[in-house]
C-alpha cells in the first residue's frame, strides 16, 4: 500500500491562515531545545482540558517573517501510547481532539546517534500522510561516536526533507526555517507494506474508519494500524471515542487472532523494524570502533555499588545546602519588602477595614507564600538541571530497588525528596513519573516530608519543650531528627498502602531509557524554571488570595471596642471562636482554645502557627530569637491554673504537624495537578486524621504514663 | 541449533546476548519491542544497579533499564 510518491500536498495558503506545525520526537532527542530555539519567549502554556498534561504552543517566523505556530507534543517513543502524555501526542497527530486542531505538518526530530530506535516513531508518522520535516539533531554527537550519517541519503530514501541540526549552539536552524517555510512540501515516498497477516484487518478497519468515524482515507489507515498496537487503548479526556462498529470490527480481528496464535502487534513492530534496517543500514555508517564514550566512563563512577551512593548523596547534600544558603537572602528581603509594601499601602489609605484587607489580609498572606518563592525557584532549577543533564535517570536507576519495596519505581524519588524543602515543586515534578497510580501517590504522600516551613514551629516547640538553655544541643538536634524520620516513615507507610488498596493494580512494565550525560542548556533549564514558577504564581495565587482574605476576615471580626491589643481582637474574633468551637476536638491532644487559632491559621502556611502564636501571647518574636516568645509560652497556664505547653504537649503538637495538611498552596497545587477537588480533599483529610490520631496517641500515653 | 536459552535476568554483566523468545500476547511487552528489542536483536548487559536491580542493558548504541522480574520474561541466546 504504498503511496504514490512526490504528490505535494495542498500547499497551505499565504495569508489566509497560520500554519500549524506539530514538533514530535522521543524523550531526550533535544526536542525542547529546538522548540525554544524556534520560538524563543514566544510560548504560551497552558493544559490540554481535562487532562494533566502541558500544551505548549509557540510561534515562529518564516524566512519572510511569516508567523508559523508550532505546537510542542510530549515526547514519546511511539504512537501507541502508555501514558496520557503519549496519549495527547496521538491523538493531536489523528486529529481526535476537539480542542487543538489537526496540524497541517509535522516537524519530526531524531537523535542522530541513536537512529534505528528514533525512526520508529518517524515510520508511525510518515503513515498519517501529512508533510513531515525530518530534524537530524546532534549529528556533532554522531561524528564523536564514530557514526557517519548520510543525510542526503536518507532524504533520498524517505522523500522528505531531512535538516542536519545542532539544536544546542543553533546550528541548521536558518535551514529549518527555509524549508518550514516553504508553500509546498512533499508527502514521503513510504513503501511500506503491511505484513500480509494482518493486512485484511487493516484494510477492514480503514474502510470502517472512513465510512463510521468520518475519518480522511490517508489518517484512516494509520489509525488503524495503531488500533492494533494501542495496548490498553488508553483513553484520556478530550479524545473522541472510536464508532462502535469499527470497536466491534478491531474486537473481532483481536479475538481471532488470539485463537490462532497470531502475535498482531509484535508482527506489526517487526514489520517496521525490517524496514528501518534497511534504511539504518544505507544511512549510517560505522567507522571503525570506538572505546567507551564518555558516558560510559561517568557511569562506571555514577552507578557504582559504592561510588553511587557517594554521589548521590553529595548531589543532594548540594542541593539542600544551596536551596538553605541560597534562598535565605531573597526571603528576607521579600519578607521585608512585602512588610514595606503592607506599610506604604498604610500610609496611603485612610483607616477602615478596606486598607486592613489590602494590607494584612491579601498583602500578608500572599507575601507569606511568596517567600517560598527563591526556594520553590531554585529546586526547579535544580530539578531542571538534574533532567537535563541525564543524571535524574541515574538516580531513578539508583533508587528504584528501594522505592519498589513501597510499590513505588525509582522515579517518585526526587520528587519525594524535593519535598523536604517544599512541596509544591516536589508535586510538580512527579510528572515526569508515566504510570498514573505512580504519579498520584507520589503527590498524596509528598507533603508528608517534613519541609522547611515547618521548621520554625520545631523549633519553637523544641525551645518549649527542653527546660533551659543548657540542654545540649544533640537533644534538640535528635528530636528534630525525630520529627523528620516520622514523616519520611509516614509518607512511605503511606504509598505502601495507597498501592496495596486504593491505587493497586499490576505493576506496570519499568523500563527507561538512560539518556548520554550532556551538559545543560543552561537556556533551558532557565526557560523551564521561570514557567514553572510561572504556573504556581497563576494558578495557585488565585486559591491562596483567596484564602488568605478569609483567614484575615476570621481574624478581623467581628471588631473588638476601640482600644482593645491584637491579642483581645484576635480572642474574641471569629478566629478566636472557632478555637473556643475546636476546643472539644482537640482536647484530647492537650491543645486548648488558643492553640486551635494557631492551627487555624497556618492553614495558610506552617510557620505563620509562629507569628500568631506571638499574637495570641502577645510576645514580640523572630525567627532568630524565640526567647520572648518561648517565655510567653512557658507561662500559659489552662484556666484551672495548669501548664499549657508541657513537653508532652510540645511533642503532641510538633507530631501534629508532622502529619497534618496545613498548607494552602499545595492544596491548589494538588488540585491543579488531579485535576479536580477529589483529591485534595481526600489528602487534607487523611494526613490532618492522621495527625489527630497520632497526636491523641502521643498525649494520651504520655498521659498515661505520668507525664 | 538447539541452543540453551537463559532468561535476560540471569545473564552475566558484561555478557551478551541474541534475544529469542517474549511472552506471547502480552500488551505490557510490546513498548518493548518498540523501543528496539526483537527476537533476533544483540543486547549486552552492562551493569546491575547498586542494589542488584534494576537491570542496565544496551541495545541499539543505547541504554535501557529495567527490572529483574519483567527481564525474566525474555528469554535470550548466550553469546560466546
Amino acid at each position: 500500500m504504498a503511496l504514490p510518491s512526490h504528490i505535494s500536498a495542498a500547499p497551505v495558503s499565504a495569508g489566509s491562515r497560520t500554519p500549524v506545525y506539530a514538533l514530535v520526537g522521543n524523550p531526550n532527542c533535544g526536542k525542547s531545545t529546538l522548540f525554544n530555539a524556534l520560538t524563543g519567549l514566544k510560548q504560551k502554556v497552558g493544559n490540554y482540558p481535562g487532562v494533566t498534561v502541558e500544551k505548549k504552543v509557540g510561534t515562529a517566523y518564516s524566512q519572510h517573517g511569516q508567523p508559523i505556530t508550532v505546537i510542542d507534543l510530549p515526547g514519546t517513543y511511539s504512537l501507541a501510547a502508555r501514558s496520557p502524555d503519549e496519549a495527547v501526542t496521538r491523538d493531536v497527530l489523528l486529529g481526535r481532539r476537539s480542542d487543538t486542531a489537526q496540524p497541517d505538518r509535522i516537524l519530526c526530530i531524531v537523535d542522530a546517534t541513536n537512529l534505528e530506535r528514533n525512526l520508529y516513531l518517524v515510520h508511525q508518522i510518515l503513515d498519517l500522510g501529512r508533510p513531515v520535516i525530518l530534524v537530524m539533531n546532534m549529528m556533532d554527537l554522531a561524528a564523536e561516536a564514530g557514526l557517519n550519517v548520510r543525510v542526503a541519503r536518507l532524504e533520498k530514501e524517505l522523500g522528505i526533507p531531512v535538516i542536519a541540526c545542532e539544536a544546542v549552539n543553533g546550528k541548521g536552524l536558518v535551514e529549518l526555517r527555509v524549508a518550514m517555510s516553504r508553500s509546498d512540501l512533499p508527502l514521503a515516498r513510504h513503501a511500506w507494506d503491511v505484513p500480509a497477516p494482518i493486512a485484511p484487518a487493516v484494510s477492514e478497519l480503514a474502510a470502517s474508519l472512513v465510512e463510521h468515524d468520518r475519518k480522511l482515507p490517508l489518517i484512516a489507515r494509520a489509525e488503524a494500524l495503531l488500533l492494533l498496537t494501542d495496548q490498553d487503548s488508553v483513553r484520556v479526556a478530550g479524545s473522541t471515542p472510536l464508532s462502535p462498529r469499527t470497536a466491534e470490527i478491531l474486537h473481532g480481528w483481536q479475538q481471532r487472532w488470539a485463537a490462532e496464535g497470531t502475535d498482531w502487534a509484535g508482527t506489526l513492530v517487526n514489520s517496521r523494524y525490517e524496514a528501518i534496517g534497511r534504511i539504518a543500514s544505507e544511512v549510517v555508517l560505522r567507522a571503525g570502533t570506538v572505546g567507551p564514550s564518555l558516558s560510559d566512563k561517568i557511569d562506571a563512577v555514577v552507578t557504582h555499588a559504592v561510588w553511587g551512593w557517594l554521589v548521590l548523596g553529595c548531589v543532594m547534600t548540594l542541593l539542600f545546602i544551596s536551596i538553605f544558603t541560597l534562598a535565605q537572602a531573597p526571603m528576607d528581603w521579600i519578607g521585608t519588602h512585602t512588610a514595606l509594601l503592607a506599610d506604604w499601602v498604610k500610609s496611603r489609605m485612610p483607616e477602615g477595614d478596606l486598607r486592613d484587607l489590602i494590607t494584612d489580609g491579601a498583602i500578608g498572606g500572599v507575601g507569606s507564600v511568596v517567600t517560598f518563592l527563591p526556594q520553590i525557584l531554585i529546586l526547579f532549577f535544580f530539578i531542571g538541571l538534574l533532567e537535563s543533564t541525564g543524571y535524574m535517570a541515574r538516580a531513578a536507576f539508583i533508587m528504584d530497588r528501594l522505592m519498589s519495596r513501597v510499590g513505588l519505581n525509582g522515579k517518585s524519588f526526587i520528587p519525594l525528596l524535593s519535598s523536604y524543602a517544599c512541596a509544591i515543586p516536589g508535586i510538580m515534578a512527579t510528572r515526569t513519573i508515566e504510570d498514573a497510580k505512580d504519579r498520584l501517590v507520589t503527590i498524596l504522600v509528598a507533603p508528608l516530608m517534613s519541609c522547611s516551613a515547618r521548621l520554625p514551629v520545631y523549633l519553637l516547640m523544641i525551645a518549649a519543650l527542653l527546660p533551659n538553655d543548657r540542654v545540649s544541643l544533640g537533644a534538640k538536634v535528635g528530636i528534630m531528627l525525630l520529627m523528620y524520620a516520622l514523616g519520611t516513615v509516614g509518607a512511605f507507610g503511606f504509598a505502601w498502602l495507597f498501592k496495596r488498596t486504593l491505587l493497586k493494580g499490576a505493576p506496570p512494565l519499568m523500563i527507561m531509557e538512560l539518556p548520554p550525560y550532556r551538559l545543560p542548556g543552561l537556556k533551558d533549564v532557565a526557560l523551564q524554571m521561570l514557567e514553572r514558577a510561572g504556573i504556581f504564581l497563576r494558578r495557585a495565587g488565585t486559591v491562596i488570595l483567596g484564602i488568605s482574605i478569609v483567614l484575615w476576615f476570621l481574624a478581623a471580626y467581628p471588631k473588638a471596642p476601640a482600644g482593645a491589643t491584637p491579642t483581645q481582637q484576635l480572642a474574641q474574633s471569629f478566629a478566636g471562636r472557632a478555637g473556643h468551637a475546636l476546643e472539644p476536638v482537640i482536647k484530647p491532644l492537650g491543645f486548648d482554645w488558643q492553640i486551635g487559632i494557631g492551627l487555624i491559621s497556618s492553614f495558610a502556611a506552617r510557620e505563620v502557627f509562629v507569628s500568631t502564636m506571638g499574637v495570641v501571647f502577645n510576645a514580640e518574636s523572630s525567627e532568630e530569637n524565640t526567647a520572648p516568645l518561648r517565655d510567653a509560652l512557658k507561662a500559659a497556664r489552662w484556666p484551672d491554673g495548669r501548664v499549657l505547653f508541657t513537653p508532652l504537649v510540645c511533642l503532641s503538637l510538633m507530631v501534629f504537624y508532622v502529619f497534618a495538611m496545613q498548607c494552602m498552596s499545595t492544596i491548589a497545587v494538588v488540585k491543579r495537578e488531579t485535576n479536580g477537588w477529589k483529591w485534595p480533599v481526600f489528602q487534607t483529610l487523611y494526613m490532618t486524621g492522621t495527625a489527630w490520631v497520632l497526636s491523641f496517641i502521643v498525649y494520651q500515653t504520655g498521659h498515661a504514663l505520668g507525664f | 541449533m538447539a541452543a540453551t536459552l537463559l532468561k535476560l535476568s540471569d545473564l552475566a554483566v558484561g555478557a551478551s546476548a541474541t534475544v529469542r523468545e517474549f511472552p506471547a500476547q502480552d500488551p505490557a511487552f510490546i513498548r518493548l519491542r518498540e523501543m528496539g528489542l526483537l527476537a533476533g536483536t544483540r543486547i549486552t548487559l552492562v551493569r546491575t544497579a547498586p542494589l542488584g536491580d534494576p537491570l542496565e542493558i544496551k541495545v541499539r548504541g543505547y541504554y535501557l533499564t529495567l527490572r529483574k522480574v519483567d527481564a525474566a520474561h525474555v528469554l535470550v541466546e548466550p553469546v560466546p
